[in-house]
C-alpha cells in the first residue's frame, strides 16, 4: 500500500539575482497570464547541471519525478549533490512549492532536515521543548504526555530549566533531537545532514529510523552515503539532474549509482599510437588504468602504467603520487620500469585492500631517468573512486583520516 | 474523486484563492500561543529593568512630544490635560505601527525556520498581534495609573462616557489593519526589500498624519478633509472623545476604518496565502 505518491512533479528556480530586473519580467509573466497565455518564461528550460552554464533564466531542479514510497518500507534517495534531492525534501515537507504535479500523502509526514528548528537561546530547555513540539505539529497537550521522556532520552535533566544558550553543543543536539524522535509521524523524511553528530548521536537517529520502520511507517532517507543507504533501506531511487533515473533494490540502486559516478571519472586512458599520445620527445604515454573501476575499500586495487620510451636510458624510474580532494598528497610510490624490444616500458602497481580510505583520487606520474633527471610528468591523469561497502558498526560517517588501513589490535 | 479521500494530503503548486485553511491554523493554536510567549519572555531576558521599558518607552516619548509640541511649538490639545493627551494617543499608536511594522516582515524573519519546517505561515503575524496586544493591555494599564495620578494632583479633566465601550472594537480594528496591511508589505518585501526601509520611514509619517500629536479639530479645510480619509483616524478621536470627552462620536467613521480594516485583512490573507508557498525561493 502507498503511503507517498509522487506524480510529474516539477520544480522550477529562477537563476541569477531574483530582486533586481524582475519587475519587467513579473509584469511581462502577469501580462500572459491575464491574457489566458502561457506563462513565457516556464518555456524555457535549462537542465539542472551544474557544469553547463546555460543562457535559460529559469532552470528545472526537478524534472518529471515519479516515484511511490510503500507503506513501511525505508526508501533511500541518492544521487550527487546538486541532482535534486534537497528540492525533492522541500517540496515533500512542504518548505516550498512544486512548479507542476502533485504529491500524495497518507498520514502525518515529520521531515527531519534539521533538528532544534526554532530553538530560542534565551529560553529554557523546558521552554524550548514545548515550542519546537509545536513547530514540528505537535498540541500542547502531546508534548505535556511525553514531556519526562523527552527530557529523560535527552539525557539533560539537571539543566531543563537552564536556558539553552548555556548549554554545549552536544546537550544542545541531543535535546533538540529527543523533541524530534517523539514525534511519531507515519511517514519520517531524514535528511543525511542528521548524520554529521558524533557518533552516538548517529546511532541514536538512525536506530530511531529503524524504530520507526519497524513499526509499519514509512521513511525516506536522503543520503549519498552509500554504505547506510545500503544497510537501512529496502528500496532505492537514484536522482541524476533533477531527474529519477533509477528505481529499484536499495543495492541495485546503490550499483547504478557507482556506476554513473564512475562514467562521470577517468579511471583509464589510451592511447593507439605513439603519435596521438601525450607525452614529450622521451615519453609517450600509451595507457593508464585502474582496475577495478570503482573498487571497494577491501578490494585490492592495482594502477597498470605503459608508455614509449624513446630517452638514453632502458631504465625508467616511474612515481605516482596519489591526491586527494583536498588536494593533499595522500602518499607516493615508484618504481623502476624497463624498455622492451618495442620501446615500450609496462609496469602495475598493486595497493594492498583495506588502505586507501573512501572517496575520489587523482593520480599524478612523473617519470625520471636512472640519475633522477626528470623526463617528463603528468598531472591528474586518471582519477578514480574508492567506495565504502558495508560497516559492522553503527556509524556511517566517514572515518577519518587520508588513508584507512586495517590495522591489528589486541585486546 | 472517490480515491481520493485515502489521502490525507496532497501537495499541488497552488491553491485556490480563497483556499485558506483556517482549519489547519486552528489546529496550530497552541503553537501560536508558544510564539506569544518566546517573543514575551525572551525580550525582557537579560535586561535590568525587565517589562519596565514598556513603561519607559511611552512615558518618555511623551514628555518628549509634551516639550516639543505643546510647550514650544504651542499645538494645543483641545483642553484636555497634554501629557494625557499625548499618551493615549501614543499608546494606541503604538499599538498599530508595532502590528504594522513588526508583521510586515515575517518571511525575512523566519526565512530560517520557515526554509525547515512547514506550520501554518500566518501563525506568526498573528502571534505578534497577539503578543502586542498583551503590551497594550500593559500601556492601557499605565494610562489609566498616570490619569488618576493627573486627575487628583494636577486637576485634569477627563470625562469618561459609554462610548468606552467601544475599547475592544476600536483595538480589533486596529489589530486587524495592522496585521493585513503587515502581511501585504511581508509578501512584498520577500522580493523587494526596498520595501522594508520604505516602510520604516513611511510608518513615521504616517504618524503625523494622524491626530496623535493634534486634535483633529485643530485641522481645517482641506488638511481635516484628507486627516480623515486616514483610516485610524477614527479610532483614536473616539477613543478620546470615550475619555476625554473631545471632539464627537464619530459612527461614519468608524463604519469606514471597519470597512477598510476587513478589506486590508482580506487581501492581504489572500497575498500571504499566495507568496507562503514559494517565498523560500525567493528570499
Amino acid at each position: 500500500m502507498p503511503a507517498i505518491i509522487v506524480e510529474n512533479l516539477y520544480k522550477q528556480y529562477q537563476l541569477g539575482q531574483v530582486s533586481t530586473g524582475t519587475v519587467a519580467h513579473d509584469f511581462n509573466r502577469w501580462l500572459h497570464k491575464i491574457r489566458g497565455k502561457e506563462d513565457p518564461y516556464e518555456k524555457i528550460t535549462g537542465e539542472n547541471s551544474r557544469e553547463e552554464k546555460g543562457n535559460s533564466k529559469y532552470v528545472w531542479a526537478i524534472e518529471d519525478i515519479n516515484f511511490e514510497a510503500r507503506q513501511g518500507e525505508v526508501l533511500g534517495i541518492i544521487g550527487r549533490n546538486g541532482a535534486g534531492k534537497s528540492t525533492l525534501l522541500k517540496i515533500l515537507s512542504k518548505v516550498t512549492a512544486p512548479t507542476k504535479g502533485e504529491i500524495k500523502i497518507k498520514g502525518r509526514i515529520a521531515s527531519l532536515l534539521e533538528v532544534g528548528t526554532g530553538f530560542h537561546p534565551e529560553l529554557t530547555g523546558r521552554e524550548n521543548i514545548f515550542l519546537n513540539g509545536a513547530i514540528l505539529g505537535m498540541t500542547k497537550a502531546e508534548i505535556r504526555s511525553k514531556f519526562d521522556e523527552i527530557v529523560a532520552f535527552s539525557g539533560v535533566e539537571k539543566y531543563i530549566d537552564t536556558p539553552v544558550k548555556r548549554y554545549s553543543s552536544g546537550m544542545y543536539v541531543r535535546l533538540a533531537f529527543a523533541v524530534a524522535a517523539h514525534l511519531e509521524p507515519e511517514i519520517l523524511i531524514v535528511d543525511e545532514v542528521l548524520a554529521v553528530g558524533d557518533a552516538e548521536f548517529q546511532k541514536k537517529c538512525l536506530g530511531k529510523m529503524k524504530d520507526v520502520s519497524s513499526q509499519g511507517r514509512t521513511v525516506l532517507f536522503v543520503s549519498h552515503n552509500m554504505a547506510a543507504v545500503k544497510s537501512l533501506c529496502n528500496r532505492g531511487i537514484l536522482m541524476e539532474r533533477g531527474k529519477v533515473v533509477f528505481a529499484g533494490s536499495a543495492d541495485e540502486t546503490v550499483e547504478h549509482y557507482m556506476r554513473i559516478n564512475a562514467q562521470n571519472l577517468k579511471q583509464k586512458v589510451t592511447f593507439e599510437t605513439k603519435e596521438v599520445a601525450v607525452g614529450n620527445e622521451n615519453i609517450k604515454l600509451k595507457s593508464v588504468a585502474v582496475v577495478p573501476e570503482s573498487p571497494f575499500i577491501t578490494e585490492e586495487i592495482s594502477i597498470k602504467i605503459s608508455f614509449w620510451n624513446a630517452s638514453e636510458s632502458k631504465v625508467v624510474k616511474v612515481a605516482i603520487d596519489f591526491i586527494d580532494l583536498n588536494e593533499d598528497v595522500v602518499f607516493g610510490s615508484g618504481f623502476d620500469f624497463h624498455t622492451d624490444e618495442n620501446g615500450v616500458c609496462s609496469g602495475t602497481c598493486i595497493i594492498p585492500k583495506d588502505l586507501l580510505n573512501d572517496g575520489v583520487y587523482s593520480l599524478n606520474i612523473y617519470f625520471n631517468s636512472p640519475e633522477l633527471r626528470p623526463l617528463w610528468n603528468v598531472a591528474n591523469i586518471i582519477n578514480f573512486e574508492v567506495e565504502d561497502k558495508e560497516r559492522n558498526s553503527a556509524y556511517f560517517g566517514k572515518i577519518n583520516g587520508a588513508v584507512r588501513p586495517k590495522l591489528n589490535w589486541t585486546v | 474523486m472517490s480515491k481520493d479521500e485515502n489521502w490525507s494530503e496532497i501537495i499541488r503548486p497552488k491553491r485556490h484563492w480563497l483556499d485558506l485553511n483556517l482549519k489547519e491554523l486552528w489546529r496550530y493554536r497552541d503553537l501560536i500561543m508558544l510564539f506569544v510567549r518566546r517573543d514575551f519572555v525572551s525580550v525582557y531576558k537579560q535586561t535590568v529593568l525587565g517589562p519596565l521599558w514598556l513603561f519607559i518607552q511611552p512615558l518618555f516619548t511623551t514628555i518628549t512630544f509634551y516639550f516639543v509640541f505643546s510647550r514650544i511649538a504651542k499645538i494645543p490639545t483641545d483642553n484636555v490635560d497634554p501629557i494625557l493627551f499625548y499618551l493615549s494617543g501614543i499608546t494606541l499608536w503604538n499599538y498599530f505601527s508595532d502590528c504594522f511594522s513588526k508583521t510586515s516582515n515575517t518571511f525575512v524573519a523566519n526565512a530560517g525556520i520557515f526554509g525547515k519546517v512547514y506550520f501554518p505561515r500566518l501563525a506568526t503575524p498573528i502571534s505578534i498581534v497577539i503578543s502586542n496586544l498583551i503590551k497594550l493591555g500593559i500601556q492601557i494599564l499605565l494610562f489609566i495609573a498616570i490619569a488618576l495620578y493627573r486627575v487628583y494632583f494636577h486637576g485634569a479633566q477627563i470625562n469618561i462616557n459609554e462610548t468606552i465601550l467601544l475599547l475592544p472594537v476600536l483595538i480589533l480594528l486596529m489589530a486587524i489593519m495592522g496585521l493585513g496591511l503587515g502581511i501585504i508589505f511581508s509578501a512584498l518585501t520577500t522580493k523587494y526589500r526596498d520595501l522594508s526601509f520604505l516602510l520604516t520611514f513611511g510608518i513615521q509619517l504616517l504618524m503625523y498624519a494622524t491626530p496623535i500629536i493634534y486634535p483633529l479639530s485643530f485641522t481645517s479645510g482641506k488638511l481635516h478633509q484628507i486627516l480623515s480619509y486616514n483610516p485610524i483616524t477614527p479610532i483614536i478621536e473616539n477613543f478620546r472623545y470615550a475619555f476625554f470627552g473631545i471632539g464627537y462620536l464619530d459612527i461614519p467613521g468608524l463604519i469606514y476604518t471597519t470597512v477598510f480594516s476587513l478589506v486590508v485583512l482580506i487581501l492581504g490573507v489572500i497575498i500571504f496565502n499566495r507568496v507562503e508557498k514559494n517565498f523560500m525561493d525567493t528570499v
